[in-house]
């Protein structure tokens, strides 16, 4: 037995009592205490307040170039690959797993749907088909054996990356499909690359892609069970499973799901790049680890939004342009990146020991 | 017993009656020819010495094991679990000793954890939404009944409440759902003296809503000081059920850890 330490007198003290809300330690927080609250309740926001101050610098420094419709639409653009594969990562990381294999399944799928066409003289739709199959199947194959053979996350997707990506080399023969061939005969899937203009923004469908992708899933994540039961799962499996959830089902659905919107994300890489390279893409990895840890989602699981995710690719995106067109060294944007990196995981490490 | 008929269930018909339940693993004989039986309204104490097989036997009556021989049943039926799930979807509830809660979500949320409400119109049928007022107001209200509101707000997350106020909503949240009996086990185990003291306080108000309850405990005194019956568990079956009014707790130690043989007398069934 052992004695609790948490004030056991102001739980015997509320026994009494029998009005239906009590409020105890109310209004009697210090500021970073109720600081540190807010963060705890709204896990997106130290990312957004990063994002709109690199923002106000930047266009302070820079002045219309950097502060415009133009520029602006451009750091989407440029992220939007990261963002979408950001979503499936963050989807794995809030199970309190890590997947290393996205931007191989990213790149095998959009060589699948390249190769298809062209190859096999597939109609372009089906190719995509097959490769948003693929995606998913690969997805599955990661699932199953975290969840059922029990292995850990990151040695399966360690391992994953290196099998999917091998077979892209050998499946492709290192060869790129050339972006004025696909315009020519297949330009389904430049699809995304798709641009148009609102006043003086630039979008592509990729973005809008990108940004109806992370609205869709911040609605399942916050107000569906399902969502309830993957942040269950990465809080505490066991405890997840004794109340009831399907956590094997979570897992699976997770993974397939990543494995999906990773395929999607390479159907997107072909409208940004042109074409279809079998050696793009090799940054996915650490680009989405990098803007799911930025956005305050926990590597340890169960906690975060899809929000702030974006914010983090955002916060690299705007880095990297701000920097650039200040003519800095881009050295300079891996160096705050990093420091961004280490600094979010100290304020998780904060968070996480709240109480109140 | 009368369940011969339809349905005619006498107020003496046990809630779960166990006949000659066994369990093996391998060699090991985790359940040997067990009995069990918990009556309506009652709380039934279960102790017995590390490995003596008492959380194997309430795992199977809660179908988180199934056993090799032996008969379960349920207010009169037999049953037979294949997952714990089966037995929830029964009414049966289970206060586990980890308590079985995720620390980062709400109260509500922990509540409805697998057994969410959805809202009935459009949203909740093709974009399966949660219908959170509804949870809320549920979760608040169970809390109230058992004069547990002494938290801020309902969507408080689980991980800000002290031990006591945990096990509280963790038992509150079985009393919600059990309709026909809650396992608890050893809810007493990690709090101090005075959530120990308000826990028990709440196992008897569950108690007197009229749930049965099983109470596995190492703790004597918090099992003598609720408990209507007390099953002694030993080397894998029930050895007696005593009255915690006419025995002493030295003996019930005796009897659990074999230092005294139960005299047949005391056995009741």
């Amino acid at each position: 037995m052992s004695e609790s330490t948490n004030g056991p007198d102001d739980f015997e003290s509320a026994v009494s009592r029998t009005e239906s809300v009590a409020q105890f330690e109310n209004g009697r927080r210090s500021f970073a205490a109720q600081f540190q609250h807010l963060l705890h309740v709204n896990p997106a926001f130290v990312p957004l307040i990063v994002l709109v101050a690199a923002i106000a610098v930047f266009g302070l420094l820079l002045g219309d170039k950097f502060f415009s419709p133009f520029a602006m639409t451009l750091i989407l653009q440029q992220v939007q690959i990261v963002g979408i594969v950001a979503a499936a990562q963050s989807l794995v990381i809030l199970t309190a797993g890590i997947d290393l294999s996205v931007g191989a399944i990213m790149v095998f799928s959009s060589v699948i749907m390249g190769q298809f066409t062209f190859r096999y003289g597939i109609p372009t739709p089906i190719a995509v088909l097959c490769g948003l199959a693929v995606g998913t199947a690969v997805g599955a194959l990661n699932g199953w054996l975290v969840s059922r053979v029990k292995l850990p996350p990151f040695i399966v997707t360690l391992g994953m990356w290196q099998i999917v990506l091998a077979t892209n080399f050998l499946y492709s023969a290192n060869e790129t499909i050339r972006s004025q061939d696909i315009e020519a005969n297949a330009s389904f899937l430049q699809f995304f690359g798709t641009q148009f203009k609102v006043g003086g923004a630039n979008f592509t469908f990729g973005v809008v892609f990108m940004l109806l992708l992370i609205g869709a899933l911040s609605y399942a994540l916050r107000h569906t069970p399902w969502g309830r039961h993957v942040y269950a799962v990465g809080d505490d499996p066991e405890a997840a499973q004794l109340s009831g959830v399907n956590v094997h089902k979570t897992l699976m659905s997770v993974y397939m799901l990543s494995g999906l919107i990773c395929a999607f994300a390479g159907w997107a890489l072909i409208g940004r790049i042109g074409s279809v390279s079998p050696t793009s893409g090799q940054l996915a990895n650490i680009e989405s680890i990098t803007a799911v840890v930025i956005g305050g989602i926990s590597l340890f699981g169960g906690r975060g939004s899809l929000l702030g995710s974006l914010f983090g690719a955002l916060i690299v995106g705007v880095f990297t342009l701000g920097l650039r067109l200040l003519g800095a060294d881009p050295q300079w944007t891996f160096l705050l990146i990093g420091f961004l990196i280490i600094t979010a995981v100290a304020v998780d490490q904060w968070i996480r020991k709240v109480s109140t | 017993m009368d369940q011969e008929g339809i349905n005619i269930m006498s107020h003496n018909t046990p809630v779960v009656e166990g006949r000659g339940i066994v369990k093996r693993y391998g060699h090991v004989t985790a359940i040997d020819h067990s009995d069990f039986e918990l009556r309506q309204g009652e709380i039934l104490a279960v102790i017995g010495d590390n490995g003596a097989g008492k959380s194997s036997i309430v795992k199977a009556i809660c179908g988180a094991t199934i056993p090799d021989k032996g008969e379960i049943l349920i207010e009169g039926k037999a049953v037979s679990f294949s997952s714990p799930l089966e037995a929830r979807n029964m009414g049966i509830e289970i206060v586990h000793q980890t308590l079985a809660m995720s620390p980062a979500l709400s109260i509500a949320d922990n509540m409805f954890m697998g057994r969410e409400i959805r809202k009935t119109g459009f949203m909740g049928k093709y974009f399966w939404q949660l219908d959170r007022p509804a949870m809320e107001e549920f979760a608040r209200d169970k809390l109230n009944e058992l004069g547990l509101m002494t938290v801020q707000s309902i969507n408080q997350s689980v991980e800000t409440l002290s031990g006591g106020q945990r096990q509280g909503v963790a038992v509150a949240r079985a009393a919600a759902f059990a309709s026909k009996f809650i396992i608890m086990d050893e809810p007493t185990a990690a709090l101090g003296v005075k959530e120990s003291r308000r826990v028990l306080e709440l196992i008897q108000d569950v108690k007197s809503r009229g749930i049965p309850i099983i109470l596995i405990s190492h703790n004597m005194p918090h099992v003598f000081e609720v408990a209507d019956r007390i099953h002694i568990h030993r080397l894998g079956k029930r050895i007696c059920i005593v009255d915690p009014k006419t025995i002493s707790m030295s003996d019930a130690v005796a009897l659990m850890t074999g230092a005294m043989t139960p005299p047949g007398a005391t056995t009741e069934t």
